[in-house]
């Protein structure tokens, strides 16, 4: 009986998938424009963004400008994620000295190779982020690479610590720098994250108004917070 | 044509990938598994010109996740019946 139903439920789950891929034209563009008799936003989007934003990369002008708001909202589920785990697994200071993060020394191969490797990684994190509104990627994405470059060195050396102390000043100063420059936004453009894109000028490291400010902070936000939730992780006591 | 071919021998391999992971026994091979799955989709978001969504893909699915597993691979049990059979010790 439970089996037909798992049957049945997964006849319906598929038969539901199938019709709505099915009319899904494969190879068109379905982009559209503001110019056709059915104009969509991804139009709108597409042939505007870089007359009024200013920004190269219409991907980060979504993300940041339009849809800034749910931005802010994806950084504080990020950050809720790490209270919750450092809530759980946090360990005091007394408690942190027989903790061994890791039970064997790694090789020297692997020391010697993630000290060259981490400036680089570091760097091309830091640019990603820096350079959000004009090349692929931004906030997250150069955050992320950040932490992986903390990663090669917490799990590669023993003695290499971060410090909770400044990455929570960071994180803090981050999140309150995003919601300080939307309040801006709010007193000279009238809506919470509003854009000034008169500065600068396209296609430079200096344009996008505040969007590539913003982009700068997510990705010190995302960086730190990845890089806590690694650290404490590693710390726990394997209890075997 | 080429790309057609590259295309669907990589689409074979993140299969092959994702059903190894689901039926081995072993997890530290399962999570190398689901790297595998990241590491090829990171690539056909390269190629189908989502270059954001392959950076995000790279990051996160073939660096952070993989370790967080490992992580937790380490702390709890690597053979997937024995640690069913703690569970059902519990219950």
């Amino acid at each position: 009986m439970k089996k037909v139903f798992i049957i049945i439920l997964l006849a319906l789950i598929g038969y539901f998938l199938v019709d709505t891929v099915y009319n899904i034209p494969f190879g068109e563009n379905r982009i559209g424009s503001i110019e056709s008799d059915h104009p969509t936003v991804a139009g709108y989007y597409l042939s505007n963004t870089v007359e009024k934003s200013r920004v190269a990369n219409v991907i980060t002008a979504i993300v940041v400008n339009y849809r800034g708001l749910d931005t802010l909202g994806e950084v504080t589920v990020l950050f809720l994620a790490t209270t919750g785990i450092a809530s759980i697994l946090y360990r005091r200071k007394e408690e942190e000295e027989d903790v061994e993060r890791l039970s064997l020394p790694s090789s020297m191969l692997i020391r010697t190779g993630a000290r060259v490797l981490f400036p680089i990684i570091a760097l091309l994190g830091i640019y990603v982020f820096i350079h959000g509104h004009l090349t692929p990627g931004g906030g997250f994405q150069g955050g992320t690479i950040v932490a992986t470059g903390f990663l090669l060195m917490l799990i590669s050396y023993k003695g290499f610590n971060t410090n909770h102390n400044i990455m929570t000043w960071i994180e803090s100063i981050a999140g309150l720098s995003f919601i300080l420059i939307g309040v801006w936004g709010l007193i000279s453009d009238n809506t919470f994250l509003g854009n000034i894109p008169e500065i600068g000028k396209l296609n430079s490291l200096l344009s996008g108004g505040l969007i590539p400010i913003i982009y700068i902070a997510v990705g010190f936000k995302v960086a730190v917070e990845l890089t806590g939730i690694l650290d404490i992780l590693l710390k726990i006591k394997p209890n075997k | 044509m080429i790309i057609l071919v590259v295309f669907i021998v990589m689409a074979l391999i993140l299969i092959a990938a994702a059903i190894y992971s689901i039926m081995h026994r072993d997890l530290l091979f399962a999570v190398m598994g689901t790297g595998i799955v990241s590491l090829i989709l990171s690539l056909f978001f390269y190629l189908l010109q989502a270059p954001d969504v392959a950076l995000t893909e790279a990051a996160i699915g073939i660096a952070l996740t993989t370790i967080i597993f490992i992580i937790t691979i380490r702390n709890t049990s690597r053979d997937e019946d024995e640690i069913i059979d703690k569970e059902n010790e519990k219950l």
